[in-house]
């Protein structure tokens, strides 16, 4: 899921300089997992805008902001929203956006996003995927070194590796050291660095439909 | 063919070191130092940008030293550049003479003086050493024909003191497959360990230069033990630490690795770390 972090709320204060009536968006998928944009997160939310002498016009919690349809149905036909100065939304970028696109307000942040990752428990996050758009999971034990490894390797590792660690960090492990392992464990290390990766191709469609392909 | 290229095709011990570029635009000391390596080695390594610090570029100096008659090694590393500057660059490299590239990842912005910026890893090592392949073909990563072509003498690196080795090893065969002729190894103290190395590696026919480096201090033992990589063995520490003068120690010690080394290795690589000017005595102790 996408992994968020709450906005100091001093800079979310600060955006809504000159804005009375505020309209609180959350969100009922990642951002609740992340406890950032669920029903609590919300409260808490209402909670310090009342405090800095905010109306809170009203909030709703979208099963999944990020989905213009959902939006649409469930924020752009809402009256309170529809009567505030400025819509604040408790959810990732592309939430926000959504939001953007379904109503004539303006519309805030309050989290920061940070990566696609997983969750080990509440604040233990791990970046785990780069949204990289050609994954090779398959051929590195399910363990990605596009997103772990702080260079990105994909053909293998530098020499940077310390009894096992990284070179960038030597309390975190090295990718590599991580696949090889498990690549034994599942009795393949003869797999490893078998295949050549060419350069990854970079640009992706900004765009797409079913297949991926640029619409 | 270049010094380097030579001494590989002759099969002698080889012997390279290496030189820092100056942040900044003041390369007197640097040319002084080049003049008292540049004629005692078979090439000397420019380092480009190394720990990740902001400095003069590689190729600019790898250039001048090549006019004053010495032989460049341009490092080049995957952090800073995407594909398009990265083969331009072998290209200019190329028509200003230099043939010889070390390809390599290059230490993390997170370990250098600009933490927050974003690394570029557009191509890894071994990406890069191909890229150089196909040049040489005549084309460029696009398929495009290449209007002249280059040729090159290609290096890349390896670290016989990581652990897992076994990872290391691995590398290297793909490395060698990509296109590396020869190996400069992160800094080895213990002949031994390394001689183990040496023979497991030995199949691969490519040169293996041994990484030296001058312990010229207390307080460089310290600084080398927080470099990536770099393990010294307890004995050597000691020997340091006890000697009424260290640094007469330190040249000492690293006479007699090169010493040892010149028993069956490929070659060593000297990185003296600021201490450019005592390698004429080490080599003469070794
Ligand atoms: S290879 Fe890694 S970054 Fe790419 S899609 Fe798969 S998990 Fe994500
Ligand atoms: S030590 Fe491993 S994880 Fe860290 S940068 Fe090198 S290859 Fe990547």
């Amino acid at each position: 899921m996408i992994i968020t972090v709450t906005k100091p709320i001093e800079e979310i204060m600060t955006n809504l300089e000159g804005y009375k009536k505020v309209f609180v968006v959350g969100c009922a998928a990642c951002a609740t997992k992340c406890q950032t944009g669920g029903e609590e997160a919300v409260n808490n939310m209402i909670k310090e805008l009342k405090k800095k002498n905010k109306t809170v016009t009203g909030s709703v919690i979208l099963d999944t902001p990020c989905d213009i349809r959902i939006a649409k149905r469930d924020l752009a036909k809402s009256r309170e929203a529809n009567e505030s100065d400025v819509i604040l939304v408790l959810a990732c970028g592309a939430g926000v956006q959504a939001a953007e696109k379904v109503i004539e307000k303006p519309v805030l942040p309050a989290l920061n996003p940070l990566f696609v990752g997983t969750t080990e428990r509440i604040g233990v996050y791990n970046e785990f995927c780069s949204v990289c758009g050609e994954c090779i999971l398959d051929k590195t034990a399910g363990i990605c070194p596009v997103s772990r490894c702080p260079k990105g390797l994909i053909n293998g590792p530098c020499g940077g590796v310390v009894d096992g660690k990284c070179e960038t960090d030597l309390t975190k492990d090295c990718v590599w050291v991580l696949i090889l392992n498990k690549l034994k464990k599942l009795g393949k290390e003869q797999e490893i660095f078998k295949d050549y990766f060419s350069p990854k191709k970079r640009a992706k469609p900004k765009v797409v439909n079913r297949a991926g392909e640029r619409r | 063919m270049n010094k380097l290229c030579k001494a590989i095709v002759d099969n002698r011990f080889i012997i390279t070191a290496e030189l820092y570029p100056p942040k900044g635009t003041d390369i007197a000391e640097l040319m002084r130092r080049a003049d008292i390596i540049g004629p005692l080695v078979d090439g000397v390594n420019i380092t480009d940008n190394q720990r990740a610090s902001m400095r003069l570029a590689s190729i600019a100096i790898c250039h001048l030293i090549k006019d004053k008659g010495y032989t460049p090694i341009l490092q080049m590393t995957c952090r800073d550049r995407n594909r398009i500057a990265l083969q331009s660059d072998l290209l200019s490299a190329y028509v200003l003479g230099i043939e010889n590239v070390l390809i390599l990842s290059g230490d993390h912005p997170a370990v250098g003086e600009y933490k927050e910026i974003k690394g570029v890893y557009d191509l890894d090592p071994v990406q890069l050493l191909t890229t150089a392949r196909t040049l040489e073909s005549g084309f460029d990563l696009s398929g495009k024909k290449l209007k002249g072509t280059p040729k090159f003498c290609l290096g890349a690196v390896v670290n016989p003191t990581s652990n897992p080795l076994e990872l290391q090893l691995l590398m290297m065969e793909k490395k060698v497959k990509a296109g590396a002729q020869f190996f400069q190894t992160q800094t080895i103290f213990d002949v031994e360990r390394y001689r183990q190395f040496h023979d497991q590696v030995k199949h691969l026919n490519v040169k293996v230069l041994a990484g030296v480096t001058l312990l010229k201090s207390r307080e460089f033992i310290g600084f080398l033990k927080n470099l990536p990589g770099v393990s010294i063995p307890e004995d050597v520490v000691k020997r340091v630490e006890a000697a009424k003068d260290p640094l007469k120690e330190g040249i000492k010690i690293c006479g007699e690795t090169i010493r040892e080394l010149k028993k069956f290795a490929d070659g060593v690589h000297i990185m003296a770390i600021g201490a450019e000017d005592l390698i004429p005595e080490i080599l003469k102790n070794a």
